[in-house]
């Protein structure tokens, strides 16, 4: 099945394309994998950073508010929270709201749902790990600072955080390679990305096994560049004497 | 603001049961298969023997590097290609199913065998070296000795990647399965209930999911008292 493959076929001109060829085809779903990623990666983050913190003070209510937050998106598929953002949500906000969000454009419209959803799926991750990096630090480490006279509040940004993060880099490297892979369930929507490219050109070509491939290649080199930058940073932020840094 | 009727659920249920009864054979499928194989792949994995460790290391890291619906895309489309050539049988119509449960199974097991090598490097070494000490061999010392305080110790990962396995089944939908999730948009889409249909599937899958992953957190903190 792999002997009377055709690799020429990506450098053919796609139909009404304007002399883009397929490959051209191929690059444009492997842009907006990479802007998909990176826009929910900003999410993911920021938002994961600060119910993580939550996960970790004594409050019960923020406490409780994080731990319903991670719990709900950990359990509901992927896929069903994708269809929830992009169907249901529009619907269940105030009518004005949603009507004129609905007339938008559509590939926004995708481009908005998928981006909500692998955000905040890629924050509960992020959050549990934000979380255990803080519970990693020995319980001293908050003492001394509210010791000190620091507020709560300077303990976290200036004494927990900075290390936290710092012990983190390597599960959220892998966090970060997890929503690459992810970010393909936004095909189902219809957003043309990289997978759902994939699919188009075997529907145009039916070329299967060239296309596939070329996607499948695609995906293994973003995630290996997304693992040697983070590598880097690792590298760049390790912390003497915790495992592996010992400098 | 959307009125919300959730009339359409309760005469759906049935097709709905008939839908998650090929959630679950795919999830049990894939366990079994994919925790059989993932053993078998973290054993080569550990071996002295570079090309064989090679060549798992090359398995686990090529299944984790690829989406899960490109898997799914590609088995959807070589399982059907197999078929036809192996048994010169004529192009099924209906091998979805079959397609999609040989997916999962050979993903998951990538996602096991890292799971049952880090389990087998749990056990000390001294248990191995004891084992061939007293005359066993090399596999005997691993299936008598090692691989039960292995599985004893990796249990509750091994639940909790099924329960990732169980909701991940649900992106059968791209190749036109239709599981539980599947099922509840076809009702949604017919009823005109969509917003109805997602939400109750979520929720379905958030209490068996939660109630899930309660049971084995619990069973961890048990596990960790008897140690």
């Amino acid at each position: 099945m792999f002997a009377d493959m055709n690799w020429r076929v990506f450098f053919e001109p796609a139909p009404a394309g304007g002399g883009a060829t397929y490959l051209d085809w191929l690059f444009q779903g492997l842009k907006l994998t990479v802007e998909l990623s990176m826009a929910s990666w900003v999410i993911a983050l920021l938002w994961g950073s600060v119910m993580g913190v939550l996960r970790t003070v004594p409050n019960k209510i923020l406490y409780g508010i994080s731990t319903v937050y991670v719990e709900v998106f950990r359990n509901v598929p992927l896929l069903v929270q994708l269809f929830i953002w992009y169907f249901v949500i529009p619907e269940l906000v105030p009518a004005g709201i949603g009507n004129r969000y609905k007339q938008l454009d559509p590939v926004f419209q995708q481009f908005v749902a998928a981006t909500a959803c692998l955000g905040f799926f890629t924050g509960a991750r992020i959050c549990e790990q934000v979380r255990a990096g803080i519970e990693s630090l020995a319980g001293g480490q908050k003492a001394a600072g509210l010791a000190l006279g620091l507020s709560l509040r300077q303990t976290y940004n200036h004494v927990l955080l900075p290390m936290a993060f710092r012990i983190i880099i390597p599960p959220l490297a892998s966090e970060m390679v997890n929503l690459v892979k992810n970010s393909a369930v936004a095909s189902t929507i219809g957003l043309l990305e990289l997978a759902a490219m994939g699919r188009q050109l075997l529907d145009y070509t039916a070329r299967a096994y060239e296309s596939f491939t070329a996607v499948t290649v695609l995906y293994i080199l973003v995630n290996l560049v997304v693992l040697g930058f983070m590598r880097w940073g690792e590298a760049k932020a390790r912390v003497p004497g915790f495992i592996g840094g010992g400098r | 603001m959307y009125e919300l009727d959730w009339s359409s659920v309760r005469p759906a249920l049935p097709f709905m049961w008939e839908g998650m009864k090929v959630t679950l054979k795919i999830t049990l499928t894939a366990m079994s298969v994919g925790i059989a194989l993932g053993t078998v792949i973290a054993i080569l994995r550990l071996s002295k023997n570079g090309a064989l460790s090679g060549l798992a290391a090359g398995y686990v890291n090529l299944f984790r590097s690829v989406p899960l619906i490109m898997v799914l895309l590609w088995f959807s489309l070589i399982v059907p290609d197999l078929i036809v050539r192996a048994f010169n049988l004529p192009r099924m119509a209906n091998v979805n199913v079959t397609s999609s449960m040989v997916a999962f199974s050979l993903f998951q097991a990538a996602y096991y065998a890292e799971i049952i090598r880090a389990g087998i490097q749990s056990v000390k070494a001294g248990q191995m070296g004891a084992a061939q000490a007293l005359g066993m061999t090399y596999g005997q010392a691993m299936r008598l000795v090692v691989l039960p305080q292995a599985f004893r110790n990796m249990t509750p990962l091994l639940l909790t990647q099924t329960i990732i396995l169980f909701q991940d089944t649900s992106l059968v939908y791209v190749a036109q399965v239709r599981d539980f999730f599947g099922a509840a948009t076809i009702v949604g889409t017919r009823d005109g209930r969509i917003v109805e249909m997602i939400l109750f599937a979520g929720g379905v899958y958030f209490l068996v999911c939660f109630a899930l992953s309660s049971l084995v957190k619990y069973w961890q903190d048990r596990l960790k008292v008897g140690a």
